[in-house]
């Protein structure tokens, strides 16, 4: 079996919670990417297994939705907003900045292996705080070449956090919020 | 007039995300109240009075909407449309932010109107820190008896499930989000049958934004001949507006609605940045129409928006200074759509893909003019004919642009590069 005990509890227990085990697909393939960092095959067929659907349907869904890897990614994903309001306000500086700073392009990964970053053309919704990125699905904003820098360097080396609490802790991105 | 403190009058509160200090803000008093007073029924109808439109884009009336399910099946789903990525778009990741529990009291009062036993929050992927803090919202309510079976002693029984996307704007359409939430590709279902009919699992479904949801407790505590007292007769209430772009102070802004979009960006956005005059601004997110300066004199009203030939849409205003050249605009948004078409039509599909090549020929100064013409081709060709408002959406600004425009999107007919771009270069250098 590819997925650990946990991860095999957490899709069981989604699934038992819908009206319906297929729409545990989603949550389940969450779960299995956190687990492993992409999708292999061997996972997709045990999610399906679980799920009580046939793999090929998974795998169909796998494949539709952009923030599912089905490659091996970098430690950390870098994903910067390159839609309209980030545009205005100076995204194509902060990927360049990027491209030099990582020396690989859009899409691609460091040769350390540390980060896998790319431009993206679905809007963050972090307008109020253009320019902005995600590093590890948390929002950085207001970004400058050298804001960059800085949280490059306190993520390189770090765990990728994943799953976490966030109850009682004030929003990051106020500035983004409110002006 | 002006700004409007409905939804944020507490935002800011320490501690606000937590049930102790929403309850102390008054919190779950909607909820009491609506077991308390209303029946089903009569909440659908004073839902019906306040006259309140849906916040998500096409701004139909919310107690309308549920009015259409049928009353003799008694199986059915709400759905609150977390799924904000509409470009310029950010307010509901603001009203999740700073006051979850306000959106689960309005998905349970909702459900209480609508009876829907499971009601389901469908929140995109990119919002995971907000999806863990719905999740734990969720578990701290159903620990106080606001979730669950007999709610607060009122003999109605609601789950609520918070269900995280995972990268396609399609799933803000609402049957590609009941498709999504079955656990297949997200791509639209034909209409009718409405969702309001035959939904998710085919049973009658609801599908409410954040924003619309978020209203609920106040329509129910001050009722809705109150609510239709604010705003302008064919838009009551207020607007949470996303406001981006060269602006001195970027931000969500509550604004009554009936006030003219000027004060909005004078007041609260602070004006144009850099002392430079506004060229053109989107009033209602990606999808809808580029208006010009003149139209900041109209009020924020749903209907006079329209009539200028935009739309308030999901209530993102991108504001544009002199520098910013329409045509690159437009090619990011057309990039956009053909990033998100889902593939199941041919309009949408094959249309924003020529439609992308040509914008990227003409920002680089490469298109001919009789190109302009195919692109038009294009456009009149893709709008109104696909199967979703995602194809047609994907004409709207680049056409309005072009309207607007037209000497700009020629100049760069054979022009070899951006001529916006490099008089701005000119000037620098």
């Amino acid at each position: 079996m590819t997925l650990s005990a946990e991860t095999r509890q957490t899709i069981e227990q989604a699934r038992d919670r819908y009206p319906q085990p297929r729409s545990a697909i989603l949550p389940a393939l969450w779960a299995a990417q956190h687990e492993i960092g992409h999708l292999t095959p061997e996972a997709m067929t045990e999610v399906a297994k679980l799920l009580r659907v046939p793999p090929s349907e998974v795998e169909a869904v796998a494949t539709f939705y952009s923030m599912y890897f089905l490659k091996p990614p970098g430690r950390h994903q870098v994903i910067v907003c390159i839609n309209i309001s980030c545009a205005l306000r100076g995204a194509d500086d902060i990927v360049a900045h990027l491209e030099r700073s990582l020396g690989c392009a859009s899409g691609e990964t460091t040769t350390d292996g540390e980060f896998t970053w790319s431009s993206t053309v679905e809007c963050l919704g972090a307008c109020g705080g253009a320019p902005a990125m995600q590093v590890d699905h948390h929002f950085q904003e207001n970004l400058t070449p050298q804001r960059v820098d800085d949280i490059l360097a306190r993520t390189r080396g770090t765990g990728h956090d994943g799953e976490r609490s966030v109850l009682g802790r004030r929003p990051r991105g106020g500035a983004g919020h409110r002006g | 007039m002006a700004e409007y403190k409905l939804l944020t009058e507490h935002f800011g509160t320490e501690g606000l995300q937590t049930l102790a200090v929403y309850e102390r803000t008054g919190g779950y008093q909607g909820l009491r109240d609506a077991f308390k007073t209303f029946t089903p029924e009569a909440l659908v109808n004073e839902v019906k009075t306040s006259g309140i439109r849906g916040r998500g884009g096409a701004g139909f009336p919310t107690g309308t909407k549920w009015s259409f399910l049928p009353k003799d099946v008694q199986l059915r789903y709400l759905c609150c449309n977390a799924d904000e990525s509409e470009p310029g778009c950010f307010k509901d990741r603001y009203l999740i932010d700073e006051s979850p529990h306000q959106l689960i009291e309005g998905v349970l009062i909702a459900s209480y109107a609508i009876q829907s036993n499971v009601s389901f929050i469908y929140i995109r992927g990119e919002y995971h820190d907000q999806r863990l803090l719905l999740e734990q919202c969720v578990e701290e309510a159903r620990a106080a008896g606001y979730i669950g079976k007999n709610i607060l002693g009122s003999g109605f029984d609601c789950d609520v499930i918070v269900h995280g996307g995972a990268g396609a704007y399609i799933c803000g359409e609402e049957t590609a989000l009941i498709d999504s939430l079955e656990g297949l590709r997200g791509q639209p279902r034909l209409k009718p049958p409405f969702p309001a009919i035959k939904g998710l699992y085919g049973q009658p479904t609801v599908v409410n934004n954040v924003e619309t949801l978020c209203n609920l407790p106040p329509i129910v505590l001050r009722g809705g001949e109150w609510f239709k007292s604010l705003g302008t007769e064919s838009s009551t209430g207020t607007r949470v507006f996303c406001c981006s772009g060269h602006i001195n102070r970027p931000g969500n802004y509550e604004m009554l609605l009936g006030t003219p979009i000027a004060e909005l960006l004078d007041e609260e956005c602070g004006g144009m940045w850099k002392g430079r005059a506004l060229k053109a601004f989107q009033p209602g997110g990606g999808s809808m129409q580029v208006l010009l300066p003149e139209h900041v004199q109209l009020p924020l009203d749903m209907n006079e928006v329209q009539k200028a030939g935009s739309s308030l849409g999901a209530g993102a205003m991108v504001f544009m200074d002199t520098t910013t050249c329409l045509v690159d605009v437009s090619m990011r948004l057309v990039d956009f759509y053909e990033h998100e078409s889902c593939g199941k039509c041919v309009p949408c599909r094959e249309g924003t893909y020529f439609e992308s090549q040509l914008m990227h020929r003409l920002e680089a100064g490469l298109a001919t003019p009789t190109e302009l013409e195919t692109l038009t081709d294009i456009c009149s060709n893709m709008d109104g004919r696909c199967f979703c408002p995602l194809g047609d959406t994907a004409t709207w600004f680049v056409m309005s642009a072009y309207k607007y425009f037209r000497e700009e999107f020629e100049a760069h007919c054979g022009a070899g590069e951006c001529p916006v771009k490099a008089q701005a270069a000119s000037l620098v250098a």
